[in-house]
């Protein structure tokens, strides 16, 4: 048992952390933000170039064999730049779907071309009405001929819009919340009868609604057994909460970087606010936050680790603890950062306000703060 | 970064758990349980046990005693204490004024005091509080003059848990009033039966004593029985404070009192089902260990870090908010779950006098007393506001 770093360990923090200090000034993001495809095809090329697109998978699967302590370390720095590239979308959610249900025909095909930088892929799970719930699927899979027919409604799919395949959960059988009768689909952006709304979130990332109306689809394009994607989907999402929680971390690390910065250069009644009690005060509660979720992001990142591939008996608490626990703190660290900066921090213009709003979208993604507090205290 | 126990952690760990089940007498965790204070004759039999098994010292370096465990072997051993119900090992001399003595003591002292100590030979207190010198403890004026071989000690200590048990006490006192206040300061060891020492009770909010006021009127103590240099005493003073950083965390002990408040919440009745079953209570029970998790884990980060000769600063402070707060929270929510239960309110002593019966619930005797009892965690050991200042100083650079 340690919290340290290997020496492979350290060195892929420096590259990370490296390419976010060239490429993410926040300048270079806001165009980044503001083009047309959302982020940077260049940025892509070097994640496959400096083999982050296969850090996850197993060098069977033609990844690197990471491990989730890997992941979590390019998470946090990505968090400290607030990083748009669709890592998340393609390697952490639609890849490592494809590397635990896929056939060897599916991994072959897809996961070689999302570690090359070819492909980008996009995973829908929420619906309209599911709010967090990844179990509440309407969408149906129709058995037709040689496939299925989908129809449905997939909320929030993130980079929908530059995905050339996007995932979906669909439902053959059963009803409305069941856990059984769950099935995952491949399916090409140029399908017909899949139309895309596509939008900008609070955040600065892609996303879209994804409409399926009669998506005709092969056999081949099922992802693992018929009926049984939940325990893989619930898996692939716990293990993308760590990874989320690390990215929180980044960002509320800079917060307070930038917060403490600005508190001892501002003068107010002649002197750096800084030195009024209550502000140091606050300061250190901001840090302590940031602290606590650094451990329950090493922690659950470690966990996964000993689980591997397996859903272990403390995987669900272990995901909800950590995503309940850095939830309340990236919401007071995100606050209390622009409260710090008084007026300048509410403006579009200057950091703060970037990160409050990366922070608050985090908590959104797969289960908020009290989401995950009633998931936990209902897997005890 | 790896969580995992070997095959020989693994080992430890039934280990650890055989020997607390065989060992821990059942009337000491039945105290211990309702959050009522260990008495002097369990404590000295309790940890004599421990340290005959060589275990009462887990963060002392081998050389003085400590047993050399890695950090996985500690976490395995905090967590089945925590398990076992055993009450917490008396701070003032194992996590105190140990780690002084070892790393700054003179030969003499370490022979002398060490051994006492891992034997719970000796009971410690600590004299560090007086009257105009809480928060602000570098202004505490109890002058130690000197005569001869002697210092001369004049003054006053107050909110002295436990004096009136001890049988040593390390104590703060004034060498130089020509200085800064920091640099004026010794750290004495003195004999509680020293002539000239008078030690009065103080009641606490829980009707229970275990504060104290402790006076000194011309006691003699030896300057062989100052720790370190003349006047350097701040130095150890903050060094223990810094040192005591898995007492002030308290993980294992909430971890306990956490199981304890879910029984008992199991147990009560509610809106005509049971408490644990209330979405209300099971929301903050469950945010509470989600609190408590963060806690345990930093905790380890810390140590690790410390193990890996990466030196800590403040980060003892942000345990000891964190852990306090926690225990806090735990403490009120025991007493919350008691409902009605929570107002009857008799000391321990005319509990034990009864012949008719516990009020209320068995459960419910004890939880308010320990309530009670611990609003003084945020105010002892440098308070919560102290604590604030030190981390925004030293990891800010506010």
């Amino acid at each position: 048992m340690d919290f340290e770093l290997s020496s492979e360990q350290t060195l892929l923090k420096d590259s990370v952390d490296r390419f976010v200090k060239d490429n993410y000034e926040l300048a270079a993001r806001r165009a980044l933000v503001a083009s047309d495809l959302g982020f940077s095809k260049d940025n892509w090329d070097l994640f496959a170039e400096m083999g982050w697109l296969g850090l996850p998978f197993s060098e069977e699967s033609g990844g690197y064999g990471g491990s989730n302590v890997d992941v979590s370390i390019l998470m946090e720095s990505f968090g400290e730049g607030l990083v748009v590239e669709p890592y998340m979308a393609t390697v952490l959610l639609g890849g490592r779907l494809v590397e635990m249900a896929g056939t060897a025909d599916q991994k072959e095909t897809i996961l070689a071309a999302v570690i090359e930088g070819k492909m980008q892929l996009a995973f829908g799970y929420s619906e309209p009405q599911s709010r967090f719930d990844l179990f509440d699927v309407t969408t149906t899979a129709t058995a037709s001929g040689d496939g299925y027919v989908l129809n449905g409604h997939k909320g929030l799919v993130y980079h929908a819009g530059s995905a050339d395949k996007i995932i979906v959960t669909a439902r053959s059988p059963g009803g409305q919340r069941d856990k059984a009768g769950i099935s995952l689909f491949i399916v090409d952006a140029n399908t017909k009868g899949l139309s895309l709304k596509s939008y900008r979130t609070l955040d600065g990332q892609r996303a879209s609604e994804v409409i399926l109306d009669g998506v005709e689809v092969g056999r081949d394009a099922m992802l693992g057994a018929e009926g049984q994607a939940f325990p893989i989907v619930e898996k692939v999402t716990d293990l993308a909460i760590g990874a989320a929680s690390a990215e929180a971390v980044g960002a509320m690390r800079r917060v307070n970087q930038m917060t403490i910065e600005y508190v001892k250069t501002r003068q107010q009644f002649g002197s750096p606010i800084g030195s009024n009690q209550v502000i140091k005060h606050r300061l250190a509660d901001m840090l302590i936050e940031e602290e606590q979720s650094k451990a329950m992001s090493d922690m659950a990142a470690m966990r996964a680790d000993m689980a591997k591939e397996t859903r272990s008996d403390d995987q669900v608490q272990t995901a909800s603890a950590t995503k309940a626990r850095i939830g309340e703190a990236a919401k007071f660290v995100g606050e209390q950062g622009i409260q710090l900066h008084g007026g300048i921090g509410m403006t579009d213009e200057y950091a703060i306000g970037h990160y409050y709003k990366r922070l608050q979208t985090i908590d959104k993604l797969f289960g908020n703060v009290d989401y995950h507090l009633r998931r936990f205290s209902d897997a005890r | 970064m790896d969580l995992s126990f070997s095959e020989e952690d693994l080992a430890f760990q039934q280990e650890v758990r055989s020997f607390l089940t065989e060992n821990l007498p059942a009337d000491i965790k039945d105290r211990s349980d309702r959050g009522l204070h260990i008495t002097r004759e369990h404590m000295i039999l309790w940890q004599k046990k421990l340290a005959a098994k060589g275990w009462i010292a887990p963060n002392w370096p081998q050389e003085h005693g400590g047993p050399g465990w890695s950090l996985s072997k500690k976490f395995i051993y905090n967590s089945e204490y925590a398990l076992s119900g055993a009450p917490g090992v008396s701070p003032f001399g194992v996590s105190m004024v140990g780690p002084v003595i070892y790393t700054f003591g003179s030969d003499e002292q370490k022979a002398k005091y060490l051994p006492d100590i891992l034997n719970t030979d000796a009971l410690w207190c600590q004299g560090y509080s007086e009257p105009g010198s809480g928060s602000d403890l570098a202004s505490l004026k109890t002058r130690a003059v000197r005569d001869g071989d002697d210092y001369v000690i004049n003054g006053q200590k107050i909110w002295t848990s436990w004096a009136h048990l001890a049988d040593m006490m390390f104590c703060l006192v004034r060498t130089n009033t020509e200085v800064k206040n920091q640099e004026g300061i010794s750290f004495v060891l003195i004999p509680m039966d020293s002539p000239g020492i008078t030690v009065r009770p103080i009641i606490g909010i829980d009707l229970e004593h275990s504060l104290n006021e402790v006076f000194f009127d011309d006691v003699r103590v030896p300057i062989a029985n100052r720790v370190g240099e003349e006047d350097k005493g701040w130095t150890y003073a903050k060094f223990l404070l810094g040192n005591e950083r898995n007492l002030v965390a308290r993980v294992a002990r909430s971890k306990y009192q956490l199981t304890r408040l879910i029984e008992i919440a199991g147990k009560e009745i509610a809106y005509g089902g049971c408490l644990l079953d209330d979405p209300d209570f099971k929301r903050k029970i469950a945010k509470l260990e989600i609190d408590l998790m963060a806690l345990e884990y930093s905790e380890l980060r810390y140590l690790s870090q410390d193990m890996a000769g990466r030196k800590l600063t403040a980060e003892p402070s942000m345990l000891k908010i964190k852990g306090a707060e926690i225990a806090q929270t735990l403490k009120g929510l025991l007493v919350e779950a008691l409902g009605i239960y929570g107002t009857p309110y008799e000391t321990d002593v005319e509990t034990a006098a009864r012949n008719d019966g516990p009020i209320g619930p068995d459960h419910a005797h004890g939880n308010q007393a320990d309530n009670l009892y611990q609003r003084a965690a945020t105010i002892y050991g440098g308070s919560n506001e102290v604590q604030r200042n030190i981390v925004a100083k030293m990891m800010l650079g506010l």
